[in-house]
């Protein structure tokens, strides 16, 4: 497996952009907080309250403790594939961007991939808000079109057989993957599993990750890794 | 409309470039461009896809070269002063000018948890039986109105096969423009990749997207 765009990112053409350009625009959105709390229409402490929300609380714990569940429990298996939203919501997980949910299985001859082609759409209450790469063109332009090349920028070789079924969001529905379940995990308790359980395998961009394997290969994404803590 | 947002299946943005250790936020800007636009929509003046058409609706140039939480607050501005919460001198000065209109509600700290948590569901009771069922073949309409609508491009004047018949849902090309929710039954479709991309489809390819009634005709 290469990552060859870990290292060389620098080498890539800047023509795509990142939500990570501090300019002019943190004073437009300084000025509109103000004007917005000036005329009594916002309450900054709601404003640290909605961000303290999806930075520290909603995340992709919850959807692994989502799958977790389901790898573990084949009753709630079960009411997660016929009532996703349901099921969800025993666990806790309800709210914004996740109030119609469906969770898609992959399965040995199925790889599933959700994108949102015409904005952001993304299950909020278990993955938290979405990575700037799912929300820019080049994702969601090409994941319909050419998802084999997609998956092969995260690293994610697919057999040429294996079925892709990509999810486009376009209504009110949102969708998480439910990936396999990686093998020689029989002993591992439901915690163990979920850490096991990374975003990007639950937007169907990558693989859970395999226990005992702690190759660089295998802490990608590592940013699913250091959100394990929240 | 045939906006800049309609992006599957177009070519040249490069690649998908995931980010190593991503933040959540990468600036504070985002932090707070992300709270007060949900706290703004909160104020009952609009709904999400009255929103979603004003983001879309920038100019493409504007689209293509803004971050996402910039294209936010863009529209979220463009709302605001549509109906009449702020003025565009206020938006020159950087403070309040005029009294303005005075919203529905305003959200308050204490009540934050407890919107998130519910969220705002866009099912609605249609009273007719969905008119397609699982496993119906369908074609896709072939149109391309002016207004809102969330039927990509890439999907119109398409055959695909009825895969799940959902509850009725809030109709965004109406809802968009305040014309009512005229909710209609919402299906997924499933479309064979050679069907939506020619010769050069991955033969091993499925697509999907949720449709209402009314994008869909018997095929």
């Amino acid at each position: 497996m290469t990552h060859d765009h870990h290292t060389h990112d620098h080498d890539h053409p800047h023509d795509h952009h990142h939500d990570n350009e501090l300019d002019p625009f943190a004073a437009r959105v300084k000025a509109l907080e103000t004007i917005l709390t000036e005329k009594g229409l916002i309450d900054p402490a709601a404003i640290d309250a909605i961000v303290e929300t999806y930075e520290h609380k909603v995340g992709p714990r919850n959807g692994a403790r989502v799958v977790a569940k389901a790898w573990t429990d084949p009753e709630f298996a079960e009411w997660l594939a016929r009532d996703a939203t349901a099921a969800i919501a025993s666990l806790g997980y309800t709210g914004r961007q996740g109030e119609h949910m469906q969770a898609v299985f992959n399965t040995p001859d199925t790889h599933n991939l959700i994108v949102c082609t015409l904005c952001s759409c993304y299950p909020w209450t278990v993955l938290g808000v979405p990575p700037v790469w799912y929300k820019a063109p080049p994702y969601r332009s090409q994941a319909v079109i050419n998802p084999r090349g997609v998956l092969a920028e995260f690293g994610l070789k697919l057999p040429e057989d294996t079925r892709i079924r990509v999810w486009d969001s376009t209504a009110e529905l949102r969708y998480m993957v439910v990936p396999m379940r990686p093998v020689e995990t029989d002993g591992l308790s439901e915690d163990e599993l979920a850490r096991l359980v990374t975003r990007d395998s639950m937007i169907g961009t990558g693989l859970p990750l395999r226990p005992g394997s702690l190759s660089p290969d295998a802490l990608w994404p590592p940013q699913d890794v250091s959100g394990a803590a929240t | 409309m045939n906006g800049p947002h309609d992006l599957g299946g177009q070519m040249g943005f490069g690649p998908v470039a995931p980010e190593i250790d991503e933040p959540v936020f990468h600036a504070d800007w985002e932090r707070r461009a992300l709270g007060v636009t949900l706290a703004s929509g909160t104020l009952g003046a609009w709904t999400i896809d009255e929103s979603r058409h004003a983001r879309e609706s920038l100019h493409p140039a504007t689209y293509y070269s803004a971050s996402y939480y910039e294209i936010w607050i863009r529209a979220l501005e463009i709302l605001l002063e549509r109906h009449g919460f702020v003025s565009a001198d206020e938006l020159a000065a950087g403070h309040k000018i005029w009294p303005g209109v005075t919203p529905q509600r305003v959200l308050h700290p204490g009540d934050v948890a407890g919107v998130l948590a519910r969220g705002g569901p866009c099912n609605r009771e249609v009273e007719a039986a969905p008119k397609f069922a699982v496993g119906d073949r369908v074609r896709t309409i072939n149109e391309h109105p002016s207004g809102h609508t969330r039927l990509p491009r890439y999907a119109r004047g398409k055959s695909g096969v009825i895969e799940a018949v959902r509850e009725g849902f809030v109709f965004p090309d109406t809802n968009a423009h305040g014309k009512g929710e005229a909710p209609q039954h919402v299906y997924t479709v499933c479309f064979d990749g050679r069907e939506l991309w020619g010769q050069g489809g991955d033969p091993a390819l499925t697509v999907s997207i949720d449709a209402w009634e009314s994008y869909l005709e018997r095929a």
